[in-house]
């Protein structure tokens, strides 16, 4: 019974913490926004270089064979700072999926996305990536690019998918999915952690009636609502990375979606109407939180199957 | 990174498992604030310390195993999965207990321990005054020194005393410095019920029964023998309560996650869709509450403490609490207002928001200690 992360895996939280500080990555984030994928591209060699696109590949297989935890706190750490691309598409779902030189390129730093019907219905960004896939029930075909869907995170560009000849048979779609899930949680605590912070420091400098507005009961208890959740989601995030059942990994999504969802309405409230600006950093997590609270499975479905698996047992 | 048992601690939930299967009692008791609930359960705790389970992480001279954290969580999650009756002795055994271990004397702790571990002595806190409630530190009763009798005399009121109408002692704070300000001059005393001079009067809580009582000092006389740590220094000694109270001693998460496997059980007999998220949500809480658990028993096993983060745990749980039996009382439907075991935890989750501190002021805590946010200016609140 050890309940919290190795040293081994403090110091690659630490490490990715360090990088992604002093990479700039809102800008990395804007220019995505615009089409202008360079600066994330590099970013995302960078991170592979680190080994982030190849945690779950098996060491046979190139990559770094380690467990769902260290995909947690890459993950976080992604989510933290917005950092841009189809991370959990390559690194979780792909990476697991996959099978033979597909996967080793993933491991290597190749961009790849995908499709999954019915709760990922759009490639993200698509336009950006050198092998675009489409999952169904025999197995993942290669795709070609249709028409973009515009996201309400402007950093997701999604795209329509038409499908190719059958690419992979294997059939880890079941593992594949979840461990989705589980990155896209993560993220989301990651996202919600930075909304806090941010709005802590912010409600310690804006004075109003003559005070810092965070002296105020009000902003406290709301704010203190947000730690307490996002405080309570993280336990389900490593207990489902021990052991990424469907329950676990259900859980964690609706925890860590139900945080991140207050963290950003509570983010937005205290900052007032400068939060609601496109110009205000802030907009680049409140728009990417409420995007992926519905991504890779609604709050209702991963309720309805946390209920299933209970009734079940 | 793991969540598993060792040898020995699974061994220890086996024989935690076996022995509470072979001993918990049938049917329910009485409530525990009736006179012949009360005696029940004393008896209860008389069966659970023969067996030395009345007190599993106490020292073995003590009636205890000297059982680790994990094992003290293992055994409480066990104890309520097997349905096993409420402490009457828990204001001892989890309040005071851990103060008497770290700041009384060696003749305290064997005065009071044992008959504590045995359920022999059921002890009442005695904390809140009228005119301090969430501000405990303005409490008004007073210690006057008597050193001819080589004591105090006690003098005030307390309320909302948990336990007094049928306890046979109680802790509480008195101010023994009049000229001190605030925390400074409260001295910790410990008082048998019965003491000439204390007047008891029970207090009818929402559901009828007598959990709590006033009590009134007229000159009682403590001696010093019964002063726990330093006059002057109880404030700090009685936070140590304060700490263990909304931390992890007073709600174990095997409270929580056996109260939400019955909820999914009454949901399998009255399912109904329009209840059905709420019920995952209940049983969701509990199983972030086990897991977040573990994580507390890890850092306080490395070394760490509670600290602040007591409160975040103290919202959690006492508001989860609320939710899991509002849930099961909208699946009862019309059934819900009649008598039931779900109807009575329903009552008893509404005083968990407001004792050991209102959610308000572990919100408060929360955002000065832990998000750093300013005070508000003195007088404000």
């Amino acid at each position: 019974m050890k309940f919290e992360l190795t040293t081994d895996q403090q110091d690659f939280a630490a490490s990715l913490e360090s990088l992604l500080a002093a990479a700039d990555t809102v800008t990395v984030a804007r220019a995505w926004a615009e089409g202008d994928h360079g600066p994330g591209l590099r970013l995302w060699q960078r991170l592979a270089d680190q080994g982030v696109t190849a945690l779950l590949v098996p060491e046979d297989a190139d990559g770094m064979g380690a467990t769902p935890v260290e995909l947690v706190v890459a993950f976080e750490a992604l989510g933290r700072h917005a950092v841009p691309g189809p991370w959990v598409e390559a690194a979780a779902y792909l990476a697991t999926e996959l099978s033979g030189e597909a996967r080793t390129a993933i491991a290597a730093g190749a961009v790849a996305t995908l499709a999954v019907a019915p709760h990922t219905p759009y490639a993200l960004d698509a336009d950006a990536a050198d092998r675009v896939y489409l999952a169904g029930s025999d197995g993942v075909r290669t795709a070609t690019v249709g028409e973009p869907r515009p996201s309400v995170d402007r950093t997701r560009r999604l795209f329509t998918l038409a499908a190719g000849p059958v690419h992979d048979t294997a059939d880890r779609s079941r593992e594949a999915f979840d461990l989705a899930v589980l990155a896209t949680s993560a993220q989301l605590l990651g996202a919600g952690e930075r909304v806090l912070a941010d709005a802590v420091t912010y409600v310690k400098q804006r004075k109003q009636f003559g005070r810092e507005i965070g002296s105020y009961q009000a902003i406290k208890h709301k704010l203190a609502d947000v730690r307490i959740a996002l405080d309570f989601a993280r336990p389900l995030v490593f207990g489902a990375a021990l052991d990424p059942t469907p329950r676990a990994v259900s859980a964690a999504k609706v925890a860590c979606a139900d945080a991140a969802y207050l963290a950003s309405r509570t983010g937005l409230q205290v900052h007032g109407a400068i939060g609601y600006t496109q110009e205000f950093d802030l907009s680049i997590w409140i728009t990417k939180i409420r995007a992926l609270v519905t991504a890779w499975g609604t709050p209702g479905f991963h309720r309805a199957r946390i209920l299933e698996t209970l009734r079940s047992a | 990174m793991d969540l598993q048992l060792s040898e020995s601690e699974l061994a220890f939930q086996a024989e935690a498992r076996a022995w509470l299967s072979a001993n918990v009692p049938a049917g329910p008791l009485p409530s525990l604030d009736t006179p012949d609930g009360f005696r029940l359960h004393q008896e209860w705790e008389a069966r659970l310390a023969a067996d030395r389970w009345s007190v599993v992480s106490w020292p073995a001279d003590h009636h205890g195993r000297e059982a680790s954290l994990v094992e003290w969580v293992v055994f409480e999650e066990e104890y309520y999965r097997a349905g096993a009756p409420l402490r009457v002795s828990q204001n001892g055994i989890f309040l005071l207990a851990p103060i008497i271990f770290e700041h009384g004397t060696p003749e305290q702790q064997a005065r009071f321990l044992p008959t504590m571990a045995t359920g022999e002595r059921i002890w009442a806190q005695c904390w809140s005054e009228p005119e301090a409630g969430s501000d405990l530190a303005s409490l008004r009763s007073t210690a006057r020194r008597d050193d001819a009798r080589g004591g105090w005399v006690l003098n005030g009121q307390k309320i909302w005393c948990s336990r007094a109408a049928l306890a046979h002692w109680g802790f509480g704070l008195f101010r023994s410095d009049p000229d001190a300000q605030k925390h400074a001059g409260l001295t910790y005393f410990l008082f048998p019920l019965d003491a000439a001079g204390v007047t008891v009067r029970p207090i009818a809580q929402l559901d009828g029964e007598a959990g709590f009582a006033e009590v009134f000092f007229d000159d009682v006389f403590v001696p010093d023998a019964d002063v726990l740590g330093a006059p002057g220094d109880g404030w700090r000694v009685a936070m140590s309560t304060a700490g263990n109270e909304r931390g992890l001693s007073l709600r174990s998460p095997g409270r929580f996650t056996a109260a939400a496997d019955r909820l999914l059980a009454l949901y399998d007999e009255r399912p109904d869709p329009r209840v059905a998220d709420r019920v995952v949500d209940a049983w969701l809480k509990a199983e972030a509450y086990r897991l977040y658990t573990w994580g507390t028993v890890t850092s306080l096993r490395d070394g760490g403490d509670v600290g602040a983060a007591g409160s975040v745990n103290k919202v959690w749980w006492s508001e989860l609490d609320v939710a899991l039996h509002e849930t099961a009382l909208d699946l009862l439907g019309p059934e819900a207002e009649i008598e039931s075991a779900w109807l009575d935890g329903y009552t008893f989750s509404l005083s968990g928001p407001i004792y050991a501190g209102t959610n308000e002021i572990q919100r408060n805590i929360i955002a000065e200690r832990i998000l750093g946010l300013p005070r508000e200016a003195k007088g404000s609140r």
